[in-house]
């Protein structure tokens, strides 16, 4: 079942507490990221329902809300994200070269998940690097100044530290 | 070297904390304007000729004059920083190397407009950034410039941040709003105005992170001193962020005197066209506004040096001029396809229009289409008379701007590269393997050597 642990509830409670009362809906955005950070990288519809229901909102108000913004996943994405800039900008310094890299390095098409879940590879307009391009957005991260061997370099880090945790 | 009035301190070491700030001078603003009547405020930023700094040049002293104050009724101010027109990444910079600038310019501004709760709406995947501004939010709170009964002036003011989930158009300040309210972001119809009607239906201003930043140094050195930087209704300085083909990407602080062939070639700012090419086009504000081929880029069509203003840039209207905008500088060189360029801002477009209105969302799916079909080697003559059709279309006929910033560059693009756009057509093999150069022009584009 899909439940905040108590100090993610604060957490919640403090966010909510940003806006004058009867406000709260504005927590939505904010909440959505916290969910799909503590629920596995997407949102659910029982993910959404849950949200909707900390804040007392019908869950359509959700639904539209999830839809409408790209940074929210609405299906489950691999266990690193890479979400390479094509916009003009990137597209001037390379970045349909290095999309058709990391494509042919992983074996998924744009829009896929590797068989082991560990990569999904989306392409994503204009992140505001364009001064640092190519350049793609893991997790919270930006990765910028893109060339083949920075990518090999960010996919073996990502296949190193999943060995770690493995092991430990 | 010219004169830096935000910048200046950016690589003073720690100066991302309240302590290094102080120390530099920084919160001098606060403690000025705390002593000012909100009114005078309002006045000093009027005096200095503050443009918006988010795209569309609106005088900032005006907008403020225009926010209602009905009794009882709590008015808001809201950051716009959302910065997400390709090209643009001038406010990203801001705030992650001079947060405090930030800061004290939202302080000052939200005592001038009155306003107790004051959010910054930035872009989500900017998320590192939360953080760094949150940061220096408690730090001036531990340091009484934020809070209740600020430096004892009986002045409450708590700054929140809030942060999007990825949609360009929440940098239309109605759109903003709206998802500000936990909504989608759908732009409103216009009027009401924010000014009368905006954030929870209350009195609302809503500025760009530079605008804001720039009240700091406004308020030190008064409006008037301010108005004597730059030139014409082009005051004080302005953040360039370039890229592109050129040997120094980055954001720089301008004085508006220089001009473009300075700002392009000087080893001050972008050092040159890369790889020791020839420069082909550039879109000097983000891009939306319109593509420019380097002769009238660097030469007004009177034969004027151009510089880099907001008159001087839009001399000549769109039919052989540009516009400011939001300052994001793109350079092309002469290897770069115009018609490919201009796809994937077609694309970024389609991706990013809301859905409301039927032109914007309609035509921007079709502009996409017929330019992958050219680009493609797969278009007709008929074609390229199309997408102007198209593009005449969509703008100015939808509730926000996002119309005008899709259509304008399709437009620009059919204006001055026509050629390129034919030949992609005649010869539908080589555009699959060959860029257009420079060579193929019937009238070449006349570069600097």
């Amino acid at each position: 079942m899909v439940k905040f642990s108590e100090d993610k509830l604060k957490e919640v409670q403090s966010m909510i507490d940003r806006y004058p009362e009867g406000k709260q809906k504005s927590a939505l955005i904010p909440l959505l990221h916290l969910a799909q950070e503590e629920f596995g990288g997407w949102l659910s519809a029982e993910t959404m329902d849950y949200v909707g229901s900390l804040l007392g909102i019908e869950p359509i108000e959700v639904y539209e809300v999830a839809t409408f913004y790209s940074m929210y996943n609405l299906k489950p994405v691999g266990k690193h994200v890479f979400e390479v800039c094509h916009t003009g900008p990137c597209m001037l310094k390379g970045s349909d070269d290095i999309i058709g890299y990391i494509k042919s390095t992983l074996g998924i098409k744009v829009g896929e998940t590797t068989a082991d879940g560990m990569f999904t590879l989306k392409t994503v307009e204009c992140l505001g690097a364009c001064g640092y391009a190519p350049m793609m957005q893991m997790g919270i991260d930006y990765r910028e100044h893109l060339t083949e061997a920075r990518v090999d370099e960010i996919i073996a880090a990502c296949r190193n530290k999943q060995q770690k945790t493995s092991k430990a | 070297m010219a004169k830096k009035l935000l910048l200046e301190k950016d690589h003073v070491e720690g100066i991302r904390h309240f302590d290094v700030y102080r120390r530099e001078g920084g919160y001098a603003a606060v403690e000025k304007a705390l002593k000012m009547e909100p009114a005078a405020i309002v006045e000093e930023v009027k005096k200095s000729g503050l443009r918006g700094r988010g795209g569309a040049g609106f005088p900032s002293g005006l907008k403020w004059s225009f926010l209602a104050k009905p009794e009882g009724v709590p008015r808001y101010l809201v950051c716009n920083a959302d910065e997400s027109e390709p090209g643009t990444f001038k406010d990203r910079y801001l705030m992650e190397f001079l947060p405090h600038l930030l800061i004290e310019g939202l302080i000052v501004s939200s005592f001038a407009l009155g306003s107790n709760r004051t959010y910054i709406y930035i872009r989500g995947e900017y998320a590192w950034i939360v953080g760094i501004l949150e940061q220096a939010i408690a730090e001036a709170k531990q340091n009484g410039f934020l809070g209740k009964n600020i430096l004892g002036t009986g002045f409450d003011c708590e700054i929140y941040v809030q942060r999007g989930a990825g949609a360009y158009i929440c940098g239309e300040e109605t759109a903003l709003i709206e998802s500000l309210e936990g909504k989608r972001g759908n732009p409103r119809i216009k009027p009401p105005f924010p000014a009368i009607k905006g954030l929870w239906d209350c009195p609302t201003v809503v500025n760009n992170v530079e605008t804001l930043a720039a009240v700091v140094p406004i308020i030190n050195m008064g409006g008037e001193e301010y108005a004597k930087i730059g030139v014409g209704r082009s005051t004080g300085t302005k953040l360039i962020s370039a890229c592109g083909n050129i040997n120094k990407p980055g954001v720089y602080e301008i004085d508006m005197t220089i001009s473009v062939e300075e700002f392009i070639y000087s080893d001050e700012y972008c050092g040159g066209i890369a790889n020791g090419k020839k420069l082909k086009a550039c879109i000097p504000g983000g891009s939306s506004v319109p593509i420019l081929p380097a002769n009238l880029l660097l030469t007004t069509a009177k034969g004027e040096p151009r510089l880099m203003n907001y008159e001087s840039l839009s001399d000549g209207g769109f039919a052989t001029g540009s516009m400011m905008g939001s300052g994001g500088f793109i350079v092309l060189d002469e290897d770069q396809c115009i018609v490919r360029h201009t796809l994937t801002l077609a694309r970024f477009y389609r991706h990013e229009s809301c859905g409301q209105c039927s032109p914007c969302r309609e035509g921007t799916g079709w502009v996409e289409k017929i330019l992958t079909k050219i680009e493609n080697g797969k278009g007709a003559i008929s074609d390229i008379d199309l997408l102007w059709d198209i593009q005449r279309k969509i703008e100015g006929n939808t509730i926000c701007p996002l119309g005008d910033a899709a259509a304008w560059p399709v437009a620009a693009a059919i204006r001055h590269f026509r050629d390129e756009f034919e030949w992609h057509v005649n010869n539908p093999e080589l555009c699959l393997t060959q860029n257009h150069g420079l060579a193929h022009y019937a009238d070449p584009i006349h570069v600097p050597a």
